[in-house]
């Protein structure tokens, strides 16, 4: 361990700062593959976890470190991998395996140009829906992205207690600005820091139904090796783990694995706002396109333009109440992100009679505070 | 002593879906009954398992289960073990699963010599999805994808996993039940490193039908007359091993599994 032992301010990375939180947060197995811009967080888990009695290894594909991640977690070890695009692409099937099996687990991917190989070095948010429709069949995916170190710290915290809570695998969005930026953080006392474990299984061992819920619709856990057998059915399976091809029942699976997340939405949804209360115009944005938004509003609202910023912290579920919310006190939304419109096409599902403009980049180099208030300047002088 | 394996059988599950004459069976029953002679509590087994008839195996088993993806077996085991060591982790994996779709997961299991039992049952096609070739059918075959006859050469899995470094790498059939307990019984009692057993089976359902073998009577006739064993093995010429299934130990070393090695290098 590096520094989590510890309370303080420390001067870290984007990465480093996720691997930390990922000790803290009591994950004790890391399974992966190297790819920039993602390594450090492969590095620091291959010197930190043997400190705190945890397990490194690097497997032979991305197909593999998911797999080796999801077997961990069975286990009852809080676990996690970090990739980028191409990692999350060779994933696909098994993050379905991990909805379907509900290992909780945390998958962080620090986004970086593509398609394909693309601009291995260089930011991108060409991701966002990737992490979203990757995997095939119906399901439902938690997704959060930090636009700061901090924020890389406390939302790994939060994914690893999301991903325990609701037994699902729960993307961190980092992308190759914010994964490789240095700030400083705040790092709280271990004891201020709310840890959520996953629930246990109770009772006597000879009744217990591995699929079998709670009001929550989540199942009580049971790690391999306890005396309540468990079983883990990436198939179609009743509520006792043994397969089910009966088409009821497999109705019922896909909604409640979807429904223990939506039915949670509000909780999970977070956000930020600045100067949102008296604002006619809004910037939607996440990750790196964040602090090129806020200095253009800074700008604007110098000259009394009276813009304001909605950062999404949560991207999936897609936070719907609290984007018709904001846009709907508005007459324009400009949506800044790294990537062809991601982000937009989902916004505009929701956005009514409201133009909703986006301000796109590629060439794996950051937007300017510029290209959004030329933007800005054509939409009001039209 | 009689072993009957019947504590790790989810008997209101049977029959087997497998059809009449596969040897999934015999593999299934002398697993089981190796677990029963090494005295294995149900919750100390995990049974990992990828997708094909093999595959299916842990549907009739009451220990932990862990039913995956296609050819992902392996690597599931690896986390599953290296999370908890004190578990006996199998995964039971069929040619395509664990040989062709998921061969670079086998050869880097094997390699790290991860602390896990993997037993393949070798029905030398793609039972499951109708019989196509896979890594292991052998030149010439007929399957459903290679009608006038297979192009490639199959992978001798065995040798395979024995050079790329695995403790222990051990093959048999389907005709030698008792021979399949052994080797199962042994790798559980060698407890460390990666145990590979590689049983040779039939798919009468199509790999039979396509290449004109009949039933599952003559094929496993068939398996017996090509059947050699391997220190006999090594006195033959290639020539005279062609068409020849060897069986017996390919690979007899204590080596040191990862757990101990990792464990090693990170106290240091
Ligand atoms: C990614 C993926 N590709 C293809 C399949 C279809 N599939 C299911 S089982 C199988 C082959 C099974 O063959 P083998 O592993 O030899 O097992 P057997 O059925 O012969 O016991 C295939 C191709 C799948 N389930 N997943
Ligand atoms: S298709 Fe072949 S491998 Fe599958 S159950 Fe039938 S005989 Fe066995």
């Amino acid at each position: 361990m590096m520094f989590a032992s510890k309370e303080g301010r420390y001067f870290l990375q984007g990465n480093i700062a996720v691997g930390e939180a990922a000790i803290m947060s009591g994950a004790r197995f890391f399974a992966g593959y190297p790819i920039t811009p993602s390594s450090e967080i492969a590095e620091h888990a291959s010197v930190s976890l043997p400190d705190v009695g945890g397990t490194y290894i690097q497997m032979e594909d991305e197909i593999g470190s998911i797999a080796a991640v999801i077997g961990a977690s069975m286990t009852g070890v809080k676990a996690y991998t970090a990739t980028s695009g191409p990692g999350i692409s060779l994933m696909g099937e098994n993050i379905g395996l991990a909805c379907m099996v509900e290992a909780p687990c945390v998958i962080i991917t620090v986004q970086r140009a593509g398609p394909s190989t693309g601009l291995a070095t260089k930011p991108a948010q060409g991701d966002f829906l990737q992490i979203r429709h990757g995997t095939h069949g119906d399901h439902m995916i938690i997704a959060l992205s930090p636009a700061s170190v901090q924020e890389c710290f406390d939302l790994t915290i939060q994914a690893f207690n999301f991903s325990e809570r609701f037994r699902c695998p729960v993307f961190l969005v980092l992308d190759g600005i914010i994964g490789k930026m240095y700030e400083t953080v705040e790092i709280p006392k271990r004891d201020k820091i709310e840890i959520v474990n996953r629930k246990k299984a109770t009772g006597q061992p000879e009744k217990f139904q591995p699929y079998k819920t709670d009001e929550d619709l989540v199942p009580p856990f049971a790690p391999f090796g306890s005396s309540f057998i468990a079983r883990a059915n990436g198939s179609g399976h009743g509520i006792d783990g043994y397969p089910s091809a009966d088409a009821n029942n497999h109705e019922q699976l896909v909604y409640r694995l979807i429904n223990k997340i939506e039915r949670y939405k509000e909780e999970i949804s977070l956000f930020k706002k600045f100067n949102t209360s008296d604002a006619d115009i809004l910037m939607i944005s996440y990750g790196c396109s964040v602090r090129p938004a806020m200095a253009a509003m800074k700008k604007a609202r110098e000259e009394g333009i009276k813009v304001g910023v909605l950062q999404l912290q949560t991207l999936w579920p897609f936070p719907i109440d609290i984007i018709k919310s904001f846009i709907s006190k508005v007459r324009l939304v400009l949506i800044p992100e790294l990537s062809l419109g991601q982000l937009k096409s989902e916004i505009i599902k929701y956005s009514k009679d409201i133009p909703v403009i986006g301000i796109n980049k590629l060439g794996g180099i950051s937007i300017q505070p510029e290209d959004i208030l030329n933007v800005l300047y054509k939409e009001i002088a039209k | 002593m009689k072993y009957n394996g019947k504590k790790y059988i989810k008997k209101e599950l049977l029959p087997f879906f497998w059809c009449p004459g596969c040897g999934n069976g015999i593999i299934f029953a002398a697993m089981t009954r190796a677990m029963e002679e090494n005295n294995l509590k149900k919750k100390d087994i995990v049974a990992v398992t990828g997708i094909g008839c093999w595959g299916k195996a842990d549907d009739y088993l009451t220990t932990h289960a862990f039913h995956g993806t296609h050819g992902r077996a392996i690597p599931v085991a690896t986390g599953v073990k290296l999370a908890n060591p004190l578990l006996n982790v199998f995964a039971l994996v069929g040619d395509g699963d664990g040989a062709t779709i998921g061969g670079n997961h086998l050869i880097h299991a094997a390699r790290r010599n991860i602390d896990i039992i993997v037993v393949m049952s070798n029905n030398l096609n793609y039972g499951m999805t109708g019989g196509q070739y896979s890594g292991t059918t052998p030149y010439s075959s007929i399957t459903s994808t290679s009608r006038t006859g297979h192009v490639e050469d199959g992978f001798d899995v065995s040798s395979l996993v024995k050079s790329a470094g695995a403790g222990y790498v051990a093959k048999t059939t389907i005709a030698n039940p008792r021979m399949i307990q052994k080797f199962i019984s042994k790798a559980i009692k060698k407890k460390y490193g990666f145990r590979f057993i590689e049983i040779i089976s039939i798919c009468p359902t199509h790999y039979g039908k396509y290449n004109k073998m009949n039933n599952a009577v003559g094929m496993i006739k068939d398996i017996k007359q090509r059947t050699i064993n391997i220190k006999k093995a090594e006195q033959l010429s290639p020539k005279e091993l062609e068409n020849k299934i060897i069986v017996g130990e390919y690979n007899d070393q204590n080596i040191e599994g990862y757990i101990q090695r990792y464990r090693k290098k990170i106290n240091k």
